[in-house]
């Protein structure tokens, strides 16, 4: 039996809004991608049949549209949580403006994008690469809302998709904001790829349960590692 | 005004108009511009009594098809008057006057009614060279930022005065400018379509002359009389599309069921017009209903916006036949041979490490030493 002792403690890294905001927002992705990517080309499934019988495409489109409702407030949710939820859901970790963040972002891609040196990543939340990423997702989640209800406008008279009237006008006109969704939408199918894969990978090479962390909330974390963010002097995000 | 101008009425009693003709013409238009039925009192008495408004009327990149969809109305009240007495003022295909009795003409309706002729365009304006496009020495630019410094309103008629349509296309070689990108200052009416719908052209004259100013217009300068909703949500074939019946290629069993043209490359979904509801030549058809996708004239840019039969337009950039679909799908396949490779590494560290692992370790290690 091949075994070993190494000293940790259990942190508490996801509230539960945290956890709950990522679960609906990976369910409303899967939704939207799915029945958006059927809009988007639909398979003409059905022949010798009338209109009347049928309303599968009219359901597709409810669905996206329900969702992508779901998915804008969860986000404002996520923003707001940015600033009141504890040190690993703060805002200040998403945007690298500190020079240990950069730091940490080329240490990073060492050693777990190049695997070229073995040295360990000390962040006990997101590290900060990943946080950088999930800001860009951010932004790419704000267009695809801009330009998502953009093109709602056009069927809605309620107050919430007048909003974004501006858009179509702002890029030329539904063709251009359809093609920017569509486009966008691929960023959400890729980054959900290498997402998933990360999280096997970490759990695998790190083993702090990061898989789990997003259920239970809680992630283990070593001593030495919980000793060096204890007494950090240096002016690095709280939850870096 | 010097000497009273005749009325609409005046002019169309003078062509054997009946009374009862006149106030047909009139309550369709109220329909037509979604007024309440006092609109048509209103309009009644406007045509009666205003005098006809005076019109400078350019050609000048274009195919003159915007004249001919408007001499095609269903209600042609409007377009009689304004193209049979057009010359009286100024515009190009249809005046006798040629030469300088024709500047002469156009320069005395900008002397007599400042600030209450109206400037209609078709075309659109070159830019990269101002000689593309020249009329009696003087290029397009110069002639038009003339005429509209004293004008009224501007109205840009159709796709090319209003975004450029194929002379803007790319490469765009002649810098082709739609009217509102090329003057400022005064309002610009785009009554888009390639060409727009006979009708919608007399309704904006009707409101200009009716109201004395410019109709509403949504984000993209069009009226929004006509220009609010999509040919798709007004669409006789939209059931086809909620239930999910497409047609799949022209002449399969969809086609002749009158399936949604979507799949088709059908533009509907992204067009603002009224030809679902107007349609074209007395409200004898438009294209959907003869089985032929909607190409989306009355929109920005369309020629660019990827081929006609195919609904989702190809990225710039990425030569011909390259959806953002097919982009997607690439990167996909190049992610997953990354994170394939990657793994692999992954695994070939792991191994080591386990390896490294003493069968009967206790002693206090951190992942840093293995």
């Amino acid at each position: 039996m091949r075994s070993r002792t190494i000293p940790m403690r259990e942190v508490h890294v996801w509230e539960l809004p945290v956890r709950l905001y990522h679960w609906i927002n990976a369910l409303c992705i899967a939704a939207l991608c799915i029945t958006g990517y059927l809009i988007g080309d639909p398979p003409a499934l059905m022949k010798g049949t009338e209109a009347y019988h049928n309303y599968w495409f009219g359901t597709i489109r409810f669905v996206h549209f329900v969702s992508s409702f779901l998915f804008f407030f969860n986000f404002l949710f996520r923003i707001y949580w940015g600033f009141t939820g504890n040190e690993f859901s703060r805002w200040y970790n998403f945007i690298p403006l500190k020079r240990c963040q950069w730091k940490e972002i080329i240490n990073v891609i060492k050693v777990d994008v190049l695997q070229i040196t073995n040295k360990q990543i000390d962040s006990i939340g997101h590290n900060s690469l990943a946080s950088f990423v999930y800001f860009i997702t951010f932004l790419i989640f704000l267009l695809q809302c801009l330009t998502g209800f953009g093109m709602y406008t056009a069927m809605s008279s309620s107050f919430l998709p007048k909003l974004f009237a501006w858009v179509v006008p702002f890029l030329g006109g539904d063709m251009q904001v359809r093609q920017l969704h569509h486009i966008l939408m691929w960023g959400f199918i890729l980054f959900a790829m290498v997402h998933i894969y990360l999280v096997f990978y970490h759990d695998y090479i790190e083993r702090r349960g990061v898989t789990s962390s997003m259920i239970g909330g809680w992630k283990f974390i070593e001593e030495d590692v919980i000793q060096r963010h204890e007494n950090k002097t240096d002016d690095c995000p709280k939850g870096f | 005004m010097e000497n009273k101008q005749p009325s609409f009425y005046d002019e169309v009693k003078g062509n054997g108009i009946s009374r009862k003709d006149f106030l047909k013409f009139c309550t369709t238009m109220a329909a037509m511009l979604g007024l309440e039925a006092s609109g048509v009192g209103q309009i009644v008495k406007a045509l009666e009594s205003k005098p006809r408004l005076p019109v400078i009327w350019f050609h000048f990149q274009e195919c003159t098809c915007c004249s001919e969809s408007f001499i095609r109305a269903s209600h042609p009240i409007v377009a009689n008057i304004v193209l049979d007495k057009i010359s009286l003022d100024y515009q190009e295909t249809l005046m006798a006057a040629s030469g300088f009795q024709a500047e002469e003409a156009y320069k005395s309706v900008m002397a007599k009614y400042p600030g209450e002729y109206i400037v209609m365009v078709e075309g659109s304006i070159p830019t990269e060279n101002e000689a593309y496009c020249c009329i009696g020495g003087r290029s397009a630019l110069q002639i038009l930022q003339e005429a509209a410094a004293n004008a009224k309103a501007v109205v840009a008629w159709g796709n090319c005065a209003s975004s450029g349509c194929v002379q803007a296309a790319r490469p765009n070689p002649t810098g082709a400018k739609p009217v509102h990108k090329v003057i400022s200052g005064k309002p610009v009416i785009n009554v888009q379509g390639c060409p727009p719908i006979a009708d919608v052209m007399a309704g904006v004259v009707v409101h200009l002359l009716t109201f004395d100013r410019i109709p509403q217009l949504d984000g993209l300068g069009r009226p929004k009389a006509f220009y609010s909703r999509r040919v798709h949500d007004t669409c006789y074939r939209r059931a086809n599309f909620d239930a999910g019946l497409f047609v799949d290629s022209f002449d399969d069993e969809g086609a002749k069921r009158g399936y949604c043209l979507f799949k088709m490359g059908c533009k509907g979904p992204v067009t603002y017009n009224s030809c679902g509801i107007i349609k074209w030549n007395d409200g004898v058809s438009y294209p959907i209903q003869s089985g032929h996708p909607c190409i989306g004239c009355s929109e920005e840019g369309f020629w660019d916006n990827g081929p006609f039969y195919q609904h989702l337009p190809n990225v710039k950039g990425f030569g011909i036949e390259t959806t953002a679909d097919k982009i997607g799908v690439g990167l996909g396949v190049a992610t997953a041979v990354g994170i394939a490779g990657h793994a692999i590494l992954t695994n070939v560290r792991k191994h080591r490490e386990i390896a490294n692992t003493p069968e009967k370790g206790s002693e206090t290690q951190t992942p840093k030493e293995l």
